[in-house]
């Protein structure tokens, strides 16, 4: 047993374990890349976690490192740039088909309407954030500073 | 033969340390990342997985692919062991399951995101292959990580009929479900002691407690998610989840109300089939409009007949079908893509025309609409739709004619029956 976690690096149980999730996948992988855009799933799965590991994250570590030193020690104006940004731009992920217009033919046949405007929405959503943010940190900083009067004049 | 790959791997020699960059730990700064805070963002994360997955293969069963030519993934090879007759109760199952499932789908993405953020680290780790244990663990993560953005990323473009792709939605989704399943269970299994010592250590809630000034980092481990020179923290742990609790909550906002209706519907702003609905009574969302089905009103004008076929076969213009008795339900349609609306329909009801066919305990029913192609353009439906007292054939809603768009001159309207087996434009209907 000792020699077995030596040679292959943990339990046996371990191996089981993926060897019964890798027939499992490969089963399943095998019935999606027998019907018609098998090359598309490929490039779909691989495609998928390569943007998201190195240009998803390397771009908004990018951004959020340029933000920390355009704000540097001022932590609380950081995060009220920051909480905006990030809800912002998940909406722009999921919704980026609609905000940016991807398929406006196939929304007008599907519903028999043209497309709102999505993208104006989106600018709108934005601009909320960043306003409803900027307004509470000038809450905030009107209250620490009427907080210090009050406590050098008791 | 493993031992001499793994004595081969040992023999490789890799420096110790990896080339300057994310490979090694200390490129990694942020103060939060640690077994605590990844275990905690897996934990939020799982239930609402598991909901997705299970409102999935319900959605699945939903469509009754045992009956006729239902199945759009191949029967015999779904995986699927549980099938069950599909019920027509309660009216809104469809609607909540769907609506569930795209909703919940969306607003877990944010989660999804900060936890791959918080071991990113780990998929740079040096030397990149230690063991052969090592070696398949990785191999899974590819599976989860791929299998995550493939049924994410395919589920939130489909919702918003956007399709850059040639493969089959419905089949791709199907099965990339099954990878990434299988990919999860095994991480859960893997990661299940890593996760409880995290908690031992911290304790569940314990870091949540702490504010910014109090905020530390967790001990550096080598080979685990803390970084060995941790930056200054500009948020707490506390901070970061309620940020991405916000970014969710925004994703809900903008979303649910195509599935939950009423005065939620105007906030959908984004949402494909959100919005405010027009006043007139056929003003409600449509799945496919009659130039996307290629029905023509030459198809539908004073010409059309329903043929229905049972012990007998009956041919009925639309005045026939209205001089017959007519039932209105107040029913909801329901999409795969989870948005649904409720409306007040009237019609035939599909028990008065099996009898009518001669086949009055009908367990069958084949369902064809007069659309010359494309797919959905027909279904079968089971015992339960067929004998359900709101089970219509619908020729009217909400006190005005069916518009052409919504199935004009008769459409199938049937309690908890997925949208796209709610046919329009029917022209035949076949009892067995």
């Amino acid at each position: 047993m000792r020699r077995w976690r030596r040679v292959y690096g943990s339990s046996p149980l371990h191996l089981a374990a993926h060897l019964v999730a890798f027939a499992v996948a490969a089963y399943a992988l095998r019935q999606a890349l027998g019907g018609r855009g098998a090359r598309d799933v490929v490039v779909w799965i691989v495609a998928g976690a390569l943007l998201h590991d190195l240009v998803l994250v390397p771009a908004y570590s990018a951004a959020d490192r340029l933000a920390s030193l355009a704000t540097r020690g001022r932590v609380r104006v950081l995060n009220h740039v920051r909480v905006p940004a990030v809800i912002a731009g998940v909406l722009l992920l999921v919704y980026f088909p609609l905000i940016l217009a991807r398929a406006p033919g196939n929304v007008q046949r599907a519903t028999g309407h043209r497309p709102a405007d999505y993208g104006l929405r989106w600018l709108i959503i934005t601009a909320a954030l960043f306003a409803a943010s900027a307004l509470l940190y000038a809450a905030r900083v009107t209250a620490t500073a009427a907080g210090a009067r009050r406590r050098r004049r008791p | 033969m493993v031992q001499r790959a793994a004595h081969a791997l040992r023999r490789l020699r890799l420096p110790p340390e990896g080339p300057p960059g994310p490979s090694r730990a200390a490129f990694w700064r942020s103060p939060l990342r640690g077994p605590w805070l990844t275990t905690t963002l897996g934990l939020l994360l799982l239930p609402l997985v598991i909901v997705v997955a299970v409102t999935g293969f319900v959605s699945h069963a939903a469509y009754q692919p045992d009956l006729g030519a239902n199945a759009i993934v191949d029967r015999a090879h779904d995986l699927q062991l549980l099938i069950f007759g599909w019920p027509s109760r309660p009216t809104w199952l469809y609607a909540a399951n769907q609506g569930v499932h795209v909703t919940v789908g969306f607003v877990a993405i944010p989660l999804l995101l900060a936890k791959l953020w918080s071991v990113i680290p780990r998929l740079f780790a040096w030397p990149p292959l230690r063991s052969p244990a090592q070696a398949l663990e990785r191999l899974s993560l590819l599976g989860l990580v791929g299998g995550a953005a493939f049924q994410f990323a395919t589920g939130v473009v489909n919702a918003q009929l956007y399709y850059p792709f040639h493969f089959n939605f419905v089949v791709a989704h199907y099965y990339g479900a099954w990878v990434f399943l299988a990919a999860l269970a095994v991480h859960l299994v893997v990661k299940l002691p890593v996760m409880r010592r995290a908690y031992r250590e911290h304790g569940a809630w314990r870091p949540l407690r702490d504010d910014l000034a109090r905020t530390r980092a967790e001990a550096y481990e080598p080979g685990g998610l803390a970084s060995p020179r941790p930056a200054a923290p500009t948020m707490s742990r506390r901070g970061l989840l309620a940020m991405v609790g916000g970014a969710a909550g925004a994703l809900a906002v903008v979303t649910a109300g195509q599935s939950i209706g009423g005065p939620l519907r105007r906030l959908a702003v984004l949402a494909p089939r959100g919005g405010a609905l027009g006043p007139g009574p056929n003003d409600f969302p449509i799945n496919k409009t009659a130039a996307a089905a290629r029905v023509t009103p030459a198809l539908v004008d004073a010409s059309w007949r329903l043929q229905v076929q049972g012990a007998r076969t009956l041919a009925l213009s639309r005045a026939d079908l209205l001089a017959l008795r007519q039932t209105s339900a107040e029913l909801p349609i329901a999409c795969v893509e989870g948005w649904s609306t409720t409306q007040r329909w009237s019609g035939v009801r599909l028990a008065d025309l099996a009898a009518l066919a001669g086949v009055p305990a009908a367990r069958m029913l084949h369902v064809a609409s007069v659309q010359p192609r494309g797919v959905l353009r027909r279904a079968t439906l089971g015992h339960a739709q067929i004998h359900d007292d709101e089970a219509l054939l619908a020729l009217r809603v909400n006190g005005a004619d069916l518009s052409l768009d919504h199935g004009y001159p008769a459409r199938i309207i049937v309690p908890a029956l997925p949208g796209v087996h709610c046919t329009k434009w029917v022209g035949t209907l076949e009892f067995l």
